[in-house]
């Protein structure tokens, strides 16, 4: 459908270029909630963004080169939680494993004020019929085949984003 | 609309989730019922109240209330 037809419904295109957690949940959020007010939604998975669509997320968050990012421990009282831990980046370059206590710490943080997880975002997004595109370019680039991702996903390129973009309400890149 | 006299047919618990899990249980509470039928939803998510606002001009489902009452938000909202 488009907008040559009045009958539409509104429609939502988003281009999904990062795989790191913190960046994974908007495009995610964003058709969900979209798909939930009767919308139509596409995305297109490029670049990084690509990886969101493997059917094993492994989806890490780096607090190097994040600055902005808030360092909050996940457990204690409501005062203990909102201390910022912030740490220098030459700290966090040279101390092995802080990603994956980065990555830990966001996701328990998350899962306790009640967020759903990446997975569970996706597995909505695709009960809810969101076309879920992911980029032939990228998929040569990097290696990737059809197979490596979730049965749901199709494939095209920029041409096939932008021609359904074209009749969208809104697009964003993410 | 007055509160005391809306009977819902169908209750959701959407409290502790965030943005955007109660909206989509929403959506799907309200393909349960019949045109006609009130779902009530209670949420303890403060971006609820006016994202259903939002989501009842989209869909085109009628709010007939909205409450706030000891951290928790109760909506009345009848299936178009």
């Amino acid at each position: 459908m488009s907008k040559s037809d009045p009958h539409a419904p509104k429609r939502l295109a988003l281009i999904s270029s990062k795989g790191t957690l913190d960046w994974a949940y908007p495009p995610f959020i964003l058709s969900s909630a979209a798909a939930a007010m009767g919308w139509e939604v596409g995305v297109f998975f490029t670049f990084y963004g690509l990886t969101l669509l493997k059917p094993k997320l492994t989806a890490a968050v780096s607090p190097l080169g994040n600055p902005a990012m808030p360092m909050k421990l996940p457990f204690g009282s409501d005062e203990f939680q909102n201390i910022n831990w912030s740490m220098p980046n030459l700290l966090m370059a040279n101390m092995p494993g802080s990603e994956s206590v980065a990555t830990n710490l966001m996701k328990q943080k998350l899962k306790s004020k009640g967020v759903a997880t990446v997975e569970e975002l996706r597995d909505v997004c695709v009960e809810m019929n969101v076309r879920l595109i992911g980029c032939q370019m990228t998929m040569d680039v990097f290696g990737f085949k059809k197979e490596d991702f979730i049965p749901e996903a199709e494939i095209g390129g920029a041409a096939t984003f932008l021609e359904y973009a074209a009749d969208a309400d809104i697009q964003l890149f993410v | 609309m007055d509160v005391t006299v809306i009977k819902e047919d169908q209750v959701l618990d959407a409290s502790g989730l965030l943005c955007p899990m109660p909206i989509v249980k929403t959506t799907k509470a309200i393909k349960e019922l019949q045109s006609g039928q009130i779902l009530k939803v209670i949420a303890t998510d403060a971006g609820y109240p006016p994202d259903i606002e939002a989501w009842s001009r989209q869909t085109g489902n009628l709010l007939l209330n909205s409450i706030a009452e000891d951290g928790r938000f109760v909506v009345y909202l009848q299936k178009s």
